[in-house]
């Protein structure tokens, strides 16, 4: 291809990479358990969690940050993260739409994501949580005639503490790893579900998250709770701002389905990568985690587009008999991106079946690791589980790896893995050039093949939505 | 429509065509015979734009304008068409899909509407009983698990659907028994009119009793060295390849 229509592509910047310019009350940087309870107060929040925050901070200072990833970057310094921010006046918490700085509101609507009901796509409720905390709940009246409960997590611990204190930390606990009891401690905004016992929840609930003051961290936990028989399709999208530092984003994620009950949890995920030579963007070092009841299943579908650094294993354990755990995921790394994510299968219940499906595609001078555990304790029998990951080269300056970890002390299990690895070939660009596709509609169509498995496994208004994002991300990939 | 001239091209620095001459006008039909290595192949892949099939000299127009400085994609999109000897598969890309994208960026170059997706699939359908596919291969990735034969007709499948102006066939009827040959010709058959130019590379005169060429060439070391009309082809099967270079 011309070299002006390569400089083009190269040149095309991440769309959600602007600055929102609003006055917010930002800690200054560091952390001590002043912070930690400067937090607390600032959320009116019991003692019992207050209790609980300071129990993580001191395990986290016990901890070393895990290096065991297949990613490189210079150590984090802690003490030069502010660990709250807020825009003005949000600081109590979520209000009426019409409450709501119209600057927030016109960032969301150039995101794409509508807050007005009316405007919103059908079907879908939307969380917003802007830095830290949350600005906006959409379509809560609708679902509350269901009795599902969404709202931000500061709110669910001031309205419903009996639910909150009982499943909180008991999926991913405060001492699980480094960043989750860093997260445990610090953890500001993020969402929380409740779907009581055989409701099938109305509609597809979504939080958006967004970063966007300067030398923050964005620590959100998500908690997601199915009673028993209960179904719920959940989908999370995030984007920040382009900046030339580094910005951690330290996320836990936990669900609970109880006996009989689904879960889908699906995420597009498209935090600001960094630029080209590899300067800035957003280390996205989370846990996600649910914990499987009998005959409950659970399924995690991402698309990851972004993020400098990513470190992401969402797993599911699979405990009560017949549990089914499900993990699809496409993983795309250009330029300078680092990627080391997977899943874990912890099967302990008996039949439980697995599925991990990865697809990870790398351009530019991008690393991008498969790193996944399948386990079977002794007691699992019947136990089954199928791997498949595949890894998609384009270009010869990129890397792909595969660690499958298999821990099997039943003899009555059944574990497949399969991987391959493939190059989009100069035969394959030249077959669709000789037909007319210039070379970049080309290599998004071939990725979009390879990724078809996992597409379908999204929700069918995000499924296009993940197609285009992947043709953005691959922009400059090909010379 | 295509005119070459003293042509010269090398691949991975060796040079392979060495002053090829061709002139086809609208509406015929050429056969390009010649042994292995004679650079029948390169020319095909030259005259479309194969990435690292560097000319070195000579000229080439198509239809009026200068083909050397086309893109790749820009060739197919003013109507050049190559039909692969071995085409590659793109796993999970349906042939509805890459069809409809080629189509449509086709089209678009026209400065047309795109294909609505209803006579799209009709038209498409068709195409594949006109050849003898069942039109569930719609549905297949690109080429994916096909057998030798099967790709070659979804290859003829996308040439009747971009009704391109000059037409090249690589060897489409290599590895195909009577009746695919059969099948293949009569596609081929049904492109020719007065506006539209075919140049079959072929290294086996049998494809010729089924599709009649107005000329004949027979290429050697990267020259044509000789031309003719159909008699030329019977001639070379009776008396093989070394004859030519024994002429010579």
């Amino acid at each position: 291809m011309s070299k002006q229509a390569l400089n083009h592509i190269i040149n095309n910047e991440y769309a959600a990479g602007f600055v929102t310019d609003i006055e917010s009350d930002t800690l200054p940087a560091g952390l001590d358990e002043d912070v930690i309870a400067f937090i607390s107060a600032k959320k009116d929040e019991p003692e019992w969690l207050l209790q609980w925050r300071i129990n993580a901070y001191r395990e986290w200072l016990k901890m070393a940050a895990p290096d065991w990833a297949h990613v490189n970057f210079p150590k984090i310094d802690f003490d030069a993260i502010s660990y709250y921010s807020s825009p003005k006046g949000m600081s109590d918490g979520p209000k009426s739409l019409e409450e709501v700085d119209p600057e927030l509101l016109a960032t969301y609507a150039k995101l794409g994501i509508p807050l007005h009901e009316q405007e919103a796509l059908a079907g879908v409720a939307v969380d917003a949580v802007f830095d830290s905390v949350s600005i906006a709940t959409t379509f809560r009246s609708k679902l509350a005639e269901a009795g599902v409960i969404f709202c931000s997590i500061s709110e669910a611990v001031k309205q419903y503490p009996e639910l909150v204190k009982k499943y909180l930390g008991t999926v991913v606990s405060q001492a699980d790893n480094f960043y989750a009891a860093l997260n445990s401690a610090v953890f500001s905004d993020g969402t929380f579900v409740y779907i009581p016992k055989d409701v099938r929840c109305p509609m597809e609930l979504s939080t958006y998250f967004r970063i966007n003051e300067a030398k923050t961290g964005q620590f959100e936990r998500t908690l997601i709770i199915a009673d028993e028989g209960s179904y719920v399709s959940y989908l999370e999208g995030c984007t920040a701002p382009m900046r030339d530092e580094n910005q951690l984003h330290a996320a836990v994620v936990e669900l609970v389905a109880l006996n009989d009950s689904e879960i889908k949890y699906s995420t597009v995920q498209n935090w600001y990568p960094g630029d080209a030579a590899g300067k800035g963007g957003i280390y996205n070092f989370v846990t996600k985690r649910g914990l499987a009841h009998k005959n409950a299943h659970i399924s995690w579908t991402q698309v990851e587009t972004g993020s400098a650094i990513t470190w992401k294993y969402p797993s599911v354990i699979l405990l009560g008999d017949n549990s089914i755990g499900e993990f699809y995921s496409v993983a795309l790394t250009n330029n300078y991106q680092q990627a080391d994510t997977g899943s874990k299968m912890i099967h302990i219940g008996k039949n439980t079946k697995s599925t991990i499906i990865s697809k990870g595609i790398s351009a530019g001078k991008s690393s991008n690791a498969y790193r996944g555990l399948v386990k079977v304790i002794p007691r699992a029998s019947g136990a089954r589980n199928y791997t498949q990951c595949d890894s998609l080269l384009i270009g010869d300056t990129c890397a792909a790896h595969t660690f499958p970890y298999i821990e099997s002390s039943n003899s009555t299990a059944v574990i497949e893995h399969e991987a391959t690895t493939s190059k989009v070939s100069d035969e394959q660009l030249y077959l669709c050039q000789q037909r007319g596709l210039a070379a970049e509609k080309a290599v998004s169509m071939i990725v979009n093949g390879f990724c078809k498995e996992v597409f379908k496994e999204l929700p069918m208004e995000f499924a296009v939505e993940a197609g285009k994002l992947l043709e953005v991300s691959l922009e400059g990939s090909v010379g | 429509m295509l005119t070459i001239k003293n042509l010269q091209a090398n691949v991975e620095g060796k040079p392979i065509l060495k002053g090829l001459d061709l002139e086809i006008k609208p509406g015929e039909v050429h056969a390009i015979m010649g042994p292995n290595g004679s650079g029948k192949s390169t020319l095909g892949h030259v005259l479309a734009g194969r990435p690292g099939y560097e000319i070195t000299g000579g000229s080439i127009f198509f239809k009026g304008e200068n083909l050397i400085e086309m893109e790749t994609e820009q060739r197919a999109r003013n109507g050049l068409f190559l039909a692969f000897q071995y085409p590659v598969e793109i796993p999970g890309v349906s042939n509805m899909e890459f069809l409809k994208a080629s189509v449509d960026a086709l089209q678009e170059h026209k400065g047309e509407q795109p294909m609505d997706s209803v006579s799209f699939l009709r038209q498409a359908r068709e195409m594949y009983k006109q050849v003898d596919l069942d039109p569930g291969f719609l549905k297949r990735g690109v080429n994916e698990g096909f057998s030798g034969g099967e790709k070659k007709r979804n290859e003829l499948i996308q040439m009747l659907m971009l009704q391109p102006a000059l037409a090249i066939l690589d060897e489409t009827d290599s590895g195909l028994d009577i009746d695919a040959l059969q099948v293949v010709a009569e596609a081929v058959n049904s492109l020719r009119s007065c506006e539209r130019s075919i140049v079959m590379i072929t290294h086996y005169q049998r494809l010729l009793d089924y599709i009649k060429p107005d000329f004949v060439h027979v290429l050697s070391d990267g020259k044509i060295v000789r031309s003719g009309d159909k008699s030329l082809a019977l001639e070379l099967e009776e008396k093989g390849y070394g004859w030519i270079s024994e002429v010579e």
